[in-house]
C-alpha cells in the first residue's frame, strides 16, 4: 500500500492502530494529536520522536523518503516508538491510509464532530 | 524570579542550555518517565510532558540558559521554567497564537511557530507568566491531579 519498510519496531508489527495524525509542525501534533494514534510527517529529526513519546503516539510514518539519522533512530529505540518509511508524499500517504480506514485521530480543531475522545 | 515555595516538593530540577537544539525534548522525555509509576494518570502525564516539552524548546530558542523544576504535591504537578534570556517586552503579544520570533534553527525542528505558550496555557490548570526585558521569564504551570 505503502511500500513502507520497518526501520524500528520489528517486534511490534502486531500492534493495532486505528487513527492517524499528519503534520511536520510539532507544535500541532502537540496541541491537537492524540494518544494511540500514527503519526505522519516528513520530520525526521529527534524531536518528531519526542513528540510522540510525549503523546503515548503508537508509531511515526516518516513519508517523502526522508532521510534518517542514526541519532533518530537510536532515540527511536531507546524510546520504544516504532518507525516507518515511505517515499510517498503526505498527501497520498494519508489518502491511502484513509482508503484503508484510518481516520483522524480527531476530525476538526474545534472539537466538533467527534466521534471518540480519546484523550 | 521565583514564585511560591514548593521545595518541598521537588521532584527533579533540570538544567536546559541555551541553543542546543540536539537534544531539544529530552527534558519532556525525562520527566514524563520520572512520572510514571506514581499514581497518576497517563492523560495528565500526556499534559505535562507536552508544557515541559513547550517550555525546554523556548528556552532553548531564546535563553543562554534555563532550568525547569518539576514539584509533585498531593493535588497537582507544578511545573516551573526560569530562563535568563531576552525576557519578554509584551507578554499579550506573545500569547497570542501564530505570533513568533523563532528564528530558522527552531523552525526546523518543528517550532517556532507561536503556538508554545498558547499550549502551555491549554494544557494547564493554572497559567503564570512573567517577565523582565534583558533579565529572563519565569513560567509557572499547573496540573490538577483530581480533575
Amino acid at each position: 500500500m505503502l511500500n513502507a519498510r520497518v526501520i524500528v519496531g520489528e517486534d511490534k508489527l502486531d500492534i493495532e492502530i486505528t487513527t492517524a495524525f499528519g503534520a511536520d509542525l510539532m507544535s500541532d501534533v502537540l496541541s491537537f494529536a492524540r494518544s494511540g494514534c500514527l503519526l505522519i510527517t516528513g520530520l525526521s529529526n529527534p524531536q518528531a520522536v519526542r513528540t510522540a513519546y510525549a503523546l503515548d503516539i503508537s508509531a511515526i510514518l516518516v513519508c517523502r523518503g526522508k532521510s534518517l539519522t542514526d541519532k533518530f533512530i537510536e532515540i527511536a529505540r531507546e524510546l520504544g516508538i516504532p518507525i516507518l518509511w515511505t517515499r510517498f508524499i503526505m498527501f497520498e500517504s494519508c489518502g491511502r491510509l484513509f482508503q484503508e480506514g484510518l481516520t483522524g485521530c480527531i476530525r476538526k480543531t474545534d472539537g466538533t464532530e467527534e466521534k471518540t475522545i480519546v484523550r | 524570579m521565583s514564585g511560591d515555595d514548593f521545595s518541598e516538593s521537588l521532584e527533579g530540577i533540570y538544567h536546559i542550555q541555551g541553543r542546543d537544539f540536539v537534544d531539544a525534548g529530552i527534558v519532556s522525555s525525562e520527566v514524563k518517565k520520572s512520572l510514571q509509576g506514581k499514581g497518576i494518570s497517563e492523560s495528565i502525564i500526556r499534559r505535562i510532558a507536552v508544557i515541559t516539552f513547550e517550555a525546554e524548546i523556548n528556552i532553548i530558542s531564546y535563553a543562554e540558559q534555563g532550568t525547569i523544576q518539576l514539584f509533585i504535591e498531593p493535588d497537582a504537578v507544578i511545573i516551573e521554567a526560569n530562563d535568563a534570556g531576552p525576557g519578554i517586552a509584551d507578554i499579550d503579544l506573545a500569547l497570542q497564537e501564530g505570533y513568533s520570533t523563532a528564528d530558522d534553527s527552531i523552525r526546523e525542528l518543528g517550532f517556532g511557530a507561536g503556538m508554545g505558550l498558547c499550549n502551555i496555557k491549554k494544557f494547564s490548570d493554572i497559567f503564570e507568566l512573567t517577565s523582565l526585558v534583558g533579565q529572563g521569564t519565569y513560567l509557572r504551570s499547573i496540573v490538577k491531579l483530581n480533575g
